[in-house]
């Protein structure tokens, strides 16, 4: 038996096979859908064929109707993003390090952490409107909590070694947190806005269901009450993409602002 | 006079939910101005935590320390500590690490800068000023965290089991490295092993410490000329002094392997 094989766990494989493999699994399904619409199987109002979808991108993309929906929710997703991620960073940091902070932080982002934010919209609604703060509101919600949890937790991982060594060679208790604490945190910190920044584009549809008038949830929401499936689909494929560049512009900042960190 | 003394020192650890733990128990210490003091003993009996009272990173219960007189209270740049896990700064380079504590003293830039790149002479590491942590093996890790607490120029080194991580040819190496440095500098050190050769081959005293609670069993002075080399190790006087202390530590091995025999038997 080899345990180097293809089939063997935690084994690594050439470059031109994992090239392969994605490309085959993508490729069946991409059949798959046109066998489903081209072959008569699904009606058009139930699955729009790709090129459909195709035509509907780019008519919306001649009329630049697609900037502007993209515009609305990249507006909505990174306002609530920054609002959220803006304290959260300081607060986890200190609530993984100090007791205190966590013994009065844990209790709230305890029982937050279960709410669906969807559940909070009525309130945010009666509280700040339809506009576009109950649509930030949405996403620093879905975020904001997460972030103060997985963040406190890369923070209580610092190594205690690390921060007993500056107290030895002369550090104080805030130079112990400004040049030691924070800065151990980076690379577990990026890592963690990268994960919730994806978690923020989940958020969108939700974010845009209430008085929206452009943004992508909103195309996709308002294509559903005319069974427009191709822009619906349009409006999927274009939040996948946009997902897709922030997580890649996110790991290229971890990689050029980070590269001391060992595990990239 | 000494330039450390510990008196009557102990140490009781009270995790929660678990039974109370006595790491040190009355452990009295002198280190003298300059030498190069050892203490060796099983896993377990309270080495990490006598250093740890020294560098002012753990209180004692109760008894009293002084570094030249004064009492010891809380951490403090006289009082360098080489730890045994790798504690570079990873995101600063070997010359930003070196510097770190000179630089929280105050001084110009261009003076921390030579101390530093100095210290990275001495321990043979010229040429990696600009590299990060990431990049370096263990052995040279180690190198650059001797010579980031020599920074300060403090007036006791301390010493966890700084080789404790590398195999065995690297840490031969850095054993007559460290006692290059210490020679030229002249420094007092007070060093933590396990490991009996480590332990003379460095030491001008060793104590011998007994297994849980901890407390120093026998010192032994090492009278092995310097500088010692290679040959050292294996010469009748190190044989000697090997056997003295191997003897010591066999019994502390057995009594410490014999508590949890007992429990073992009470529980079943
Ligand atoms: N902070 C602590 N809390 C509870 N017990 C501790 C703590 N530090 C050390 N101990 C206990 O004290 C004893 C001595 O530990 P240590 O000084 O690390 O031993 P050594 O370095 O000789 O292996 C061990 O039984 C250890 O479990
Ligand atoms: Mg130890």
């Amino acid at each position: 038996m080899s345990t180097r094989s293809l089939f063997a766990p935690k084994v690594d494989i050439p470059r031109g096979a994992a090239l392969a493999l994605g490309a085959g699994s993508v490729g069946v399904l991409l059949g798959f859908w046109c066998l489903l619409t081209y072959g008569g199987f699904t009606p058009p109002d139930f699955l729009a064929a790709p090129d459909k979808v195709l035509a509907a991108g780019v008519k919306r993309i001649g009329d630049l109707s697609l900037f502007r929906h993209i515009g609305s929710s990249l507006t909505v997703i990174l306002s609530g993003f920054l609002l959220a991620s803006i304290p959260a960073v300081p607060l986890g940091i200190l609530m993984g390090s100090f007791r205190a902070v966590q013994a009065a932080i844990e209790p709230i982002t305890g029982f937050m952490r279960y709410i669906p934010v969807s559940a909070l919209i009525p309130l945010l609604i009666l509280w700040i409107g339809i506009g576009i703060e109950q649509k930030i509101m949405v996403i620093f919600l879905g975020t904001f909590f997460q972030q103060l949890i997985l963040i406190s937790d890369v923070s209580a991982r610092v190594s205690k070694d690390l921060i007993d060594c500056a107290y030895t060679l002369g550090a104080s208790r805030r130079q112990v947190v400004q040049r030691i604490l924070f800065p151990a945190c980076m690379p577990g910190v990026m890592d963690t806005l990268r994960v919730t920044m994806g978690w923020a584009w989940t958020y969108l549809v939700v974010a845009e269901l209430v008085a929206a008038d452009s943004g992508l949830g909103y195309m996709i929401l308002n294509a559903m009450r005319g069974l427009f499936t191709d822009v619906i689909l349009l409006g999927v494929f274009t939040i996948g993409v946009l997902g897709l560049i922030t997580d890649f512009l996110f790991k290229l900042l971890r990689q050029r602002l980070l590269s001391w960190s060992a595990d990239l | 006079m000494s330039l450390l003394a510990l008196d009557h020192v102990t140490v009781r650890f009270k995790p929660k939910g678990k039974p109370e733990v006595t790491a040190l128990d009355d452990v009295s210490l002198r280190v003298a101005h300059d030498t190069f003091a050892v203490i060796v003993g099983p896993s377990g009996c309270g080495k990490s935590t006598l250093l740890r009272l020294v560098a002012g990173l753990e209180t004692p219960t109760s008894g009293s320390m002084a570094l030249d007189g004064q009492p010891i209270a809380g951490p403090s740049a006289d009082r360098g500590m080489v730890f045994q896990s790798y504690t570079l700064f990873p995101w600063l380079s070997v010359r930003e690490n070196v510097m770190f504590g000179p630089k929280l003293k105050g001084l110009p830039k261009a003076e921390c800068e030579d101390i530093a790149d100095d210290l990275i002479r001495a321990v043979g590491l010229s040429g990696f000023e600009r590299s990060f942590p990431k990049e370096l093996s263990g052995g040279m890790r180690q190198r650059v965290a001797l010579a980031r607490a020599l920074a300060n120029d403090p007036r006791i080194l301390l010493m966890d089991e700084p080789f404790g991580a590398l195999d065995s040819q690297t840490r031969q190496l850095m054993q007559e490295l460290l006692l290059e440095v210490w020679q030229a500098r002249r420094k007092t050190v007070l060093f933590i092993t396990h490991d009996i050769d480590e332990a003379i081959f460095l030491g001008d005293a060793v104590h011998v410490m007994t297994a849980r609670p901890g407390r120093i069993k026998r010192s032994l002075s090492i009278d092995i000329p310097r500088p010692r080399d290679l040959d050292a190790l294996t010469s009748p006087d190190f044989m000697r002094y090997k056997r003295e202390v191997l003897h010591l530590m066999h019994d502390e091995a057995v009594l410490a392997a014999t508590p949890r025999r007992e429990a073992i038997r009470l529980a079943s």
